[in-house]
């Protein structure tokens, strides 16, 4: 996977979630606070895993940039 | 649903003076009037006496007491009533409910729920509507659409393209990327869409005086139920702001809104646009305020032939979701929480 170009963070809080639409695709990129990060394309299934995390279902590794969506 | 325990836009300060004056906020009824000193005062707009409006003629102000124009119920800015009609003794009942209210930022905001836990520091600020740095045009267009509809509407700009065409919707609008951030914390959703190489859309071409393309950078600051904030960068192609964070050579517009729900099914949609820049400028005062309160009928139009259509609607109606709606679903989900949070128990 190449660089990402991100924004900046602009919410400093300690738990903030991030959500990022990479560039050049249909995907979304989301990114818990405790760093694990997934790929998605449906953001309905992004935020469910999102908010969920990291006290929710087992901890996903951080994507391969291949995420399933389930 | 609407959430209680929290702080709501009841207007502009400039509405509440010593005419009695009424809006209902969250189904609640609410009459508002500036004592001799100047302090807004809020309470029930019913007489508890045979529930006649307060804010109606000829009920009257006398000095700092609200005179029932019905029978002459008589109460003071606290909302205790210290005279009734016929009698000396005041029943020990005869009391408006009243309301916590804090003047902010040109706003007007009012505590909807247990007033024990009303606290001003968690008022949110819109600091630029009442700053000599800005110049500001205001206005409230009322929405006939459940509150959920708009927060829906603010939170994805990509809709520009397509119902503000030749406003504030370009191209580019819909066609860039967004970043979403959440802080559940601290109840606020941040989304941004920068574009760096964009036509001009009039709204800003003739404010600015900008005629080539356009740096545009949109970045939305939401803090769940109220208050909703598009920070508005405008800048020729190229111009970034420096390192230091001085950003001189841009065009700074701050619009906004405060989405106040009526009842479960109307709303308050109030809109300021401020700017710093031409702050003398009467003609772009006057321009901004009709393109602005344009966009927002052109919202209203839609959002209440969309209320109209889901309210016949069946519970658990289908929907489809796309990225430009990752700020939407994370406002609903916020929303949902306070909501959930502070459900009083069922009245049976």
């Amino acid at each position: 996977m190449t660089a990402r170009a991100e924004a900046e963070p602009m919410l400093t809080g300690k738990h903030v979630y991030r959500v990022h639409w990479v560039l050049g695709t249909d995907r979304l990129r989301g990114v818990c606070h405790c760093a694990a990060a997934r790929e998605f394309d449906d953001p309905v299934e992004l935020w469910t895993w999102l908010l969920a995390h990291p006290e929710g279902p087992p901890a996903h590794q951080p994507t391969n940039g291949n995420g399933s969506t389930r | 649903m609407i959430p209680r325990n929290q702080w709501y836009v009841a207007g502009y300060g400039r509405e509440v003076g010593r005419e009695l004056f009424s809006r209902t906020i969250c189904g609640e009824s609410i009459l508002f009037w500036r004592t001799r000193a100047g302090e807004v005062t809020a309470m029930s707009d019913r007489c508890v006496h045979r529930r006649f409006p307060l804010s109606e003629a000829p009920t009257r102000l006398v000095d700092d007491q609200v005179v029932c124009g019905y029978h002459g119920f008589t109460y003071g800015a606290d909302g205790r009533c210290t005279a009734v009609p016929g009698q000396t003794r005041v029943p020990r009942t005869a009391r408006l409910t009243s309301y916590p209210v804090a003047e902010r930022d040109s706003f007007v905001w009012v505590w909807i729920g247990d007033p024990e836990r009303a606290d001003t520091t968690r008022i949110p600020t819109a600091p630029w509507l009442d700053s000599p740095g800005y110049t500001t045009v205001s206005g409230m267009e009322p929405l006939r659409a459940r509150f959920g509809l708009l927060v829906d509407n603010l939170l994805d700009l990509s809709h520009e393209t397509y119902l503000h065409g030749g406003y504030i919707g370009t191209p580019e609008v819909a066609s860039t990327p967004i970043t979403t951030e959440v802080d559940e914390e601290a109840g606020v959703i941040y989304v941004s869409r920068h574009m760096d190489d964009a036509e001009c859309p009039p709204f800003y071409a003739r404010s600015t005086g900008l005629s080539g393309r356009i740096t545009r950078w949109q970045d939305i600051e939401y803090t769940p139920p109220c208050l909703y904030t598009l920070h508005s960068r405008i800048a020729p192609v190229g111009v970034l702001p420096n390192a230091d964070g001085s950003d001189p050579d841009a065009f700074h517009v701050e619009v906004v809104y405060a989405i106040t729900p009526e009842t479960e099914h109307s709303t308050h949609d109030f809109w300021a646009v401020a700017r710093d820049f031409a702050l003398d400028d009467q003609a772009v005062s006057d321009f901004l305020a009709e393109q602005n309160r344009t966009v927002v009928l052109q919202d209203v139009a839609a959002l209440d032939v969309l209320e109209t259509v889901l309210a016949a609607e069946p519970a658990g109606y289908q929907e489809l979701s796309i990225n430009i709606d990752t700020g939407g679903l994370a406002a609903r989900r916020l929303l949902k929480r306070l909501a959930e949070r502070d459900t009083p128990v069922a009245a049976v």
